[in-house]
């Protein structure tokens, strides 16, 4: 475990740092097992979980207008059944909707546009045609983007993706 | 059967500091019946106003949140009733205009046009009450009640098209009026 690279607590503290309490998730087989159902057991955080990752967008955009911090965890796939609600939602509506993403299957330490893995190379080309900033978190200290990430998304009132390149543990 | 304008306006006539979500033909006619910083018609993307509305009713529960949804646009997002029962809130109150069709693009039924019970896929999902009203003097009449109990509410509302208004989609998803939203809100 200590040699292992990508720990669901160093996710999980930038989250926290960048002040957020609600986490808006739908399971992803990779960070379920240890960074969201850590979440689910945390105080600090309010897991709300949908059933829909479309959904998901919506209740971070309404916490937005609230004037509340959120991100929306999710695996690829929700992403990809997301793209209507991210592009007039997100997009053209200007919500800063924070996604953390879990990219299933891609080979540890391959970018993710190098993955044999159809649906995660197609990912950050997907965001680049829509203007999302991307970033990937495949060790501890790639965590350290998080924070800054969120930041920027809510200066900018614009979407973000965080891509989880591995399973955290 | 109630006009969705006439019904729009009872609400307007009792309407005091809440947040109000609406979709389609209701956000465009609000806008005009009851023109308020507190209307949200932000949704940008069809089945979404429900999952806005929680956001907010969750971000704020200190406040009342009214969404108007359609009932086209709920078949998009059932799976919106299991999340808001789930999150239980209190202060939020889901009226579903329910007229049968896809009035906004093109007036096309709805499937099982007039079939579905939804206030029973609301109590199934768990909503803590629901109603059903076809009436607008039952509506005027249930909307104290429902404007103070506990959520979630469901309010099923048997509508037809009333009076036609300009139609203006740049509005309902403009910046400019998001951005007043958010201020109006945390100033209140």
């Amino acid at each position: 475990m200590a040699d292992y690279p990508l720990t669901a607590a160093a996710i999980s503290s930038e989250i926290k740092r960048a002040g957020i309490h609600f986490v808006v998730a739908l399971p992803d087989r990779v960070t379920s097992q240890h960074l969201l159902k850590g979440m689910l057991s945390d105080s600090d955080f309010h897991v709300v979980q949908v059933c829909k990752e479309d959904e998901g967008v919506s209740v971070c955009s309404g916490l937005y207008a609230a004037g509340k911090r959120s991100v929306l965890m999710m695996q690829y796939t929700g992403l990809l059944d997301s793209i209507n609600s991210i592009r007039g939602i997100g997009v053209e509506g200007r919500f800063p909707v924070c996604m953390v993403v879990g990219l299933l299957g891609k080979e540890p330490d391959v970018a993710p546009t190098k993955s044999k893995k159809y649906g995660v190379k197609i990912i950050e080309p997907i965001l680049d045609v829509m203007g999302i900033e991307h970033h990937l978190v495949e060790r501890d200290a790639d965590a350290k983007k998080i924070g800054p990430a969120i930041d920027k998304a809510f200066a900018e009132s614009f979407p973000v993706a965080v891509l989880i390149g591995r399973e955290p543990r | 059967m109630m006009k969705r304008d006439e019904m729009l306006k009872a609400f307007a006539r009792q309407r005091k500091d809440e947040i109000v979500v609406a979709v389609y033909m209701a956000a465009q006619e609000i806008t005009h019946i009851a023109p308020n910083d507190l209307n949200y018609t932000f949704t940008g993307a069809m089945g979404q106003g429900s999952s806005h509305a929680l956001g907010l009713a969750l971000g704020r529960p200190d406040r009342r949140v009214i969404v108007f949804d359609g009932d086209g646009s709920l078949l998009m997002n059932l799976g919106s009733l299991v999340t808001i029962a789930n999150q239980a809130p209190k202060n939020l109150v889901h009226c579903l205009c329910e007229n049968g069709t896809y009035e906004t693009n093109g007036a096309v039924p709805i499937p099982r046009a007039g079939q579905i019970r939804f206030t029973d896929l609301a109590k199934t999902a768990g909503y803590r009450n629901t109603y059903e009203l076809a009436d607008i003097a039952e509506w005027e009449r249930e909307l104290p009640r429902i404007l103070k109990e506990d959520g979630p509410i469901f309010v099923d509302l048997k509508v037809e098209p009333g009076e036609a208004y300009p139609e203006n989609f740049p509005r309902l998803y403009s910046h400019e009026h998001r951005e007043k939203f958010r201020r109006a809100l945390a100033a209140s």
